[in-house]
């Protein structure tokens, strides 16, 4: 699903510099990546999703050379091939959780918002626990609806690749385990691929793979 | 399909307190100059159309424009009096016919113009209601008038003292409305049409009281003699004009001596006016004639010259409000920074992300231009009235 060859990339500024050799994710596995802060989990992410682009080497994910796309179609490859799940849900607080699920599908021409969409986002909802909650504004719940309502927003368009950054860093022990469940059950429906980074060592056992993300920048490889 | 409206719509709604700022500075700054120039427009409208129909007035020598305004517009200022021999002097030249006003007193704060039926030949009023005055006491109300005092032909109307405690000041009468006029868009909407004679009754000039030759009250009578019976203040004088009081209302002393406010002059051709004029031109007259629309003109030019210096005023204003608005907005974006990086990091494309801006401040303006429209609306409609409340004051 991924594959990253000989990938350099610095951040101007600090002098930043991550340099992965090879990483590669399989169809459909859940795989966990750990390490320190500020060891380069979080840009790993942001340079699979085309957020970023490498000063050198290769991002594939699925059939699409990430590097080699210009900024628009990195956009439209993001917001139709990947789901991101932010650590802080990212919310618009002025949007209800309806209209925050459904605010991908109205910033870019990539997606159609249609009725099916609408439905599906409802039926999402739903699983997700907050069909209740449709029309309350973000601002208005509590964190693991928020979560939730992130969830949903990145997984409406059924992306086949699910990028998950610290997800359930901010909630507590009773809702992290039942936000992962949720996520896993999702990813699981969708047969998506999840790469998720997250600091908590308990969670660890429920992923396929873990890689540490420290230990794989000392090795070269993973 | 890109919702830029619907978003931007929505953080409106949501940053109510926000919004409703731009929108409230946004529409000030677009009203002020034009709700300004509407009245303008509307006060210079009134103000020559009545001027324009005026021929000539003559009055007191004095201010012109006190003159002109409390003859025609009814103001407070009460220019300083003349005697009914001016509109003597008026009518025996043959040049113009003369109508009297006296317009110094007041009924339950709005004016009362003591006149001839000849007043309302001249400005054509007509009545809606009722018949024109006839006997000493009766009273026409204007059209505005009527409608905000809640009065109709048969209700009466007290005049008001000019002050509380000058026992021998103006006494109140009790005036019976006989007349309601039809609207007319001027001030004589808001006047209380009079009979000459009666506004002299208000002033005490014309009054009535019981007979002191046949009083059976010794204690009213001063003196008595075979000429002449003298009565102290104890006797009652009637402050209403009924059928059983008329008969006693009496004139004391020289009637060409009696007060006026003004004469309208109305001229048979120019050239009777150009003459009727070159009559006042001697400095040594106590008289002044003045043609009430070069009045008018003079004070417009002044007005005009007022504008300009608010005109530009409000123009620094907007300036100082725009450039403020764009301080507002370039901080809200500074605040908002957060939420344009997770819709830039979900996929929203730069030029998507000005589009909805653009939209936020489109909306702004366009919610601004409907309230701008409909408060202009409401000036234009109430033009009238806005210009009479706040500059002919009346």
């Amino acid at each position: 699903m991924i594959s990253i060859e000989s990938l350099h990339f610095a951040y101007p500024q600090d002098g930043f510099n991550l340099q992965i050799p090879a990483f590669s994710v399989l169809p459909g596995q859940k795989l966990a990546v750990i390490g320190p802060s500020g060891s380069g989990k979080t840009t790993l992410l942001n340079l699979i999703a085309g957020i970023y682009t490498p000063d050198s080497g290769t991002i594939q994910v699925a059939d699409t050379a990430v590097h080699q796309l210009d900024d628009a179609r990195r956009r439209d490859f993001r917001i139709t091939h990947i789901g991101f799940v932010f650590q802080d849900f990212e919310l618009l607080d002025y949007l209800t959780v309806l209209d925050n699920i459904l605010h991908p599908y109205r910033i870019t021409r990539a997606l159609q918002l249609t009725p099916e969409v609408r439905r599906r986002a409802r039926e999402l909802t739903q699983q997700m626990g907050i069909g209740d909650k449709l029309q309350r504004h973000a601002g208005d719940l509590s964190q693991g609806e928020k979560q939730r309502a992130a969830i949903c927003r990145a997984l409406l368009p059924r992306p086949a690749l699910i990028l998950a950054d610290e997800a359930t860093g901010n909630l507590d022990p009773e809702n992290k385990t039942h936000i992962l469940d949720l996520l896993f059950e999702a990813v699981d429906r969708h047969h998506a691929t999840l790469l998720a980074v997250t600091h908590d060592h308990e969670l660890l056992p429920r992923f396929d793979r873990v890689v540490d993300f420290q230990a794989f920048r000392a090795a070269g490889s993973a | 399909m890109i919702d830029s409206f619907y978003i931007a719509w929505k953080y409106l709604v949501f940053s109510k307190t926000r919004s409703a700022t731009l929108v409230a500075c946004i529409t000030l700054i677009a009203v002020l100059p034009l709700a300004l120039e509407i009245i303008l427009d509307e006060s210079e409208r009134q103000l020559v159309k009545r001027a324009d129909t005026t021929p000539l007035l003559i009055g007191a020598r004095g201010s012109a424009l006190d003159l002109v305004m409390n003859s025609l517009y009814f103001t407070d200022e009460v220019p300083q009096l003349i005697t009914t021999a001016a509109a003597d002097d008026v009518a025996n030249t043959g040049l113009a016919a003369a109508v009297p006003l006296y317009v110094r007193f007041r009924a339950r704060g709005f004016p009362v113009v003591g006149t001839t039926l000849d007043y309302f030949d001249f400005r054509r009023l007509e009545l809606s209601a009722g018949h024109p005055f006839a006997i000493l006491g009766d009273c026409v109300i204007g059209a505005s008038l009527a409608q905000k005092l809640d009065l109709k032909p048969g209700d009466s109307l007290v005049s008001s003292p000019e002050t509380v405690f000058d026992l021998a000041g103006v006494y109140p009468l009790k005036m019976k409305i006989t007349g309601l006029l039809a609207p007319t868009h001027s001030a004589d909407d808001l006047a209380v049409l009079v009979d000459i004679k009666t506004a002299w009754v208000i002033e005490g000039l014309v009054h009535g009281h019981e007979d002191v030759t046949r009083t059976t009250d010794r204690s009213v009578i001063m003196d008595r003699n075979e000429n002449n019976v003298t009565a102290n203040a104890k006797l009652m004088q009637y402050r209403e004009i009924t059928e059983a009081s008329i008969d006693s209302f009496h004139f004391h002393g020289d009637t060409a001596a009696y007060p006026l406010t003004a004469v309208i002059a109305l001229p048979h051709d120019d050239k009777s006016g150009t003459l009727l004029r070159g009559r006042y031109l001697d400095e040594n007259t106590a008289y002044q004639i003045v043609p009430p629309a070069a009045v008018i003109d003079s004070l417009m030019t002044n007005i005009f010259r007022i504008r300009n210096v608010l005109d530009a005023v409000i123009l620094f204003v907007g300036l100082a409000t725009a450039l403020a608005l764009v301080l507002v907005f370039a901080l809200s974006l500074r605040l908002r920074q957060r939420e344009i990086d997770t819709i830039s990091r979900i996929g929203c494309s730069r030029s998507t992300i000005v589009r909805l801006l653009a939209a936020e401040l489109m909306l702004i303006v366009l919610v601004s231009g409907v309230v701008c429209a409909v408060l202009l609306w409401l000036v234009r409609v109430n033009s009238g009235s806005l210009v009479r409340a706040l500059i002919l004051n009346h």
